[in-house]
């Protein structure tokens, strides 16, 4: 025998299920009374920095049908490239940005939507500043374990072309799976971001 | 030791793989390319915190957070427990957040078609914030187990469903936890999506008598471990090296 390295094993992960929001969203599926609103809605207020942007989408699975059951939660840098968050050693980020949203997708059309704030540049690990982009983590009825992926911005072409998170895509077919459309609707930039759980056009997940 | 290092790589033999037939959803949501193997940045270092001031005082009392009329239906229990990171060390201010069906095994949702009756005096959600020793405890009642559409026959052992927020987007997780000595435990696809026995394990609450409130509720304690970072003590190498 040698000596125990007292480590402990994460706790293995289950799926959502179908009735998430009724943890994560009890609000949006009517059991109201409880919390005064459900966490995560609201990103952008009044003092909020930075540009306007609606970010909307679909996950499809492999039959290209839309989720109606899923959640999705994003977290992101505010204007400036800082997360709100203690772990941010590089400065003070905007007060009125917390970075991190969660929407649940409609139960008819399957359609996410989040109002935030376009980030700014935040660095990779050797100093290298990576092209702006928002995290995303899916959970739903079917998902073993939460999946991680990013949106990056269809209107950021140099950024993206030197970030180095999209540099280590080696199919180079698979990094526009990563990459948000920009259009204009009732005067906001919109960006529409679908996922492909499976499929042809499968977005690129992260083991991070 | 500082926690500022990148996180241990996840061990993705002690979780489920996305592709489980046994359990049919998985089968068309589940994605089929290999997953990109991505060194932490400090995207996935950061995370949201959630103050105090978020929670109102019966958050993680579901037997009273929703009562209309009077106490839910069902036996009286107490959730406990810690989170932890895989170093072994307390995770304070950490969200957790909990749902179930209820003693009948009934969710409240409107999708849900079970015939089982749904409680008027109970709403199946609440959430607690860890101290700072990671300790967090609810007040609930126990969930039945429930049918669903899989195979023709196929139940759910009871549950309580648990999302939890570390320090770090890289640290969120969804599980869930069963009650010691459940037969319907090892029956279950969703259970058996994870491939190791012990790993089943460690998401099994244990009965515990000396937290029992006397004439009043059981005790189950419920530890949740979330991954740790690689300690930044080796990091100034040598110079030479
Ligand atoms: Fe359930």
């Amino acid at each position: 025998m040698v000596q125990k390295l007292d480590r402990l094993k994460e706790s293995p992960s289950q799926t959502a299920g179908p009735y998430v929001h009724i943890g994560a969203t009890p609000n949006w599926v009517e059991i109201t009374g409880v919390w005064n609103e459900d966490l995560g809605l609201v990103l952008v207020g009044p003092e909020t920095k930075g540009e306007r942007i609606v970010v909307q989408g679909r996950i499809f699975d492999g039959s290209g049908t839309p989720l109606k059951d899923a959640l999705v939660e994003i977290w992101q840098a505010d204007a400036q490239g800082l997360y709100n968050s203690p772990q941010e050693k590089r400065g003070k980020a905007d007060p009125h940005f917390t970075g991190w949203g969660r929407q649940p997708t409609d139960g008819t059309t399957g359609e996410y939507r989040f109002e935030t704030i376009k980030p700014g540049r935040v660095p990779y690990k050797d100093g290298r500043l990576m092209a702006p982009h928002i995290t995303f983590w899916i959970v739903a009825r079917g998902i073993n374990m939460g999946l991680h992926t990013r949106m990056y911005f269809g209107d950021e072409e140099a950024a993206n072309a030197e970030c180095p998170v999209l540099a280590r895509i080696e199919h180079k077919v698979r990094v526009p799976t990563l990459i948000a459309s920009r259009s204009e609707e009732k005067g906001m930039p919109t960006y529409t971001f679908d996922i492909r759980l499976q499929g042809e056009k499968e977005t690129v997940f992260f083991d991070i | 030791m500082s926690d500022q290092g990148p996180f241990y790589q996840r061990d993705r033999s002690w979780h489920p793989p996305a592709f489980t037939p046994q359990y049919k959803t998985s089968i068309l949501r589940s994605p089929q390319y290999p997953l990109l193997s991505l060194d932490n940045t400090i995207s996935e270092m950061t995370g949201p915190t959630f103050g105090h001031n978020k929670l109102g005082p019966l958050d993680n009392d579901l037997i009273r957070n929703f009562a209309k009329t009077g106490d839910p239906i069902g036996q009286r229990i107490i959730v406990y427990g810690r989170v932890l990171d895989e170093n072994a060390r307390a995770v304070p201010g950490a969200l957790v957040e909990f749902w179930q069906a209820n003693a009948g095994g009934r969710y409240r949702h409107k999708k849900e078609t079970y015939l089982a009756a749904i409680d008027p005096n109970f709403g199946g959600c609440g959430r607690a914030i860890t101290d700072e020793e990671g300790r967090y405890w609810f007040r609930t009642i126990k969930p039945g187990a429930y049918p669903w559409p899989n195979g023709v026959n196929d139940w759910r052992p009871a549950h309580i469903h648990f999302s939890v927020f570390g320090h770090a987007f890289a640290q969120r997780m969804i599980t869930q936890m069963y009650f010691e000595g459940d037969p319907m435990i090892w029956q279950c696809p969703i259970v058996s999506t994870i491939p190791d026995k012990k790993a089943i394990e460690q998401l099994i609450a244990a009965l515990d008598r000396e937290s029992t409130l006397p004439m009043d509720a059981l005790a189950y304690k419920f530890d949740i471990v979330l991954r740790g970072r690689r300690s930044t003590m080796f990091e100034n190498r040598m110079e030479g090296n």
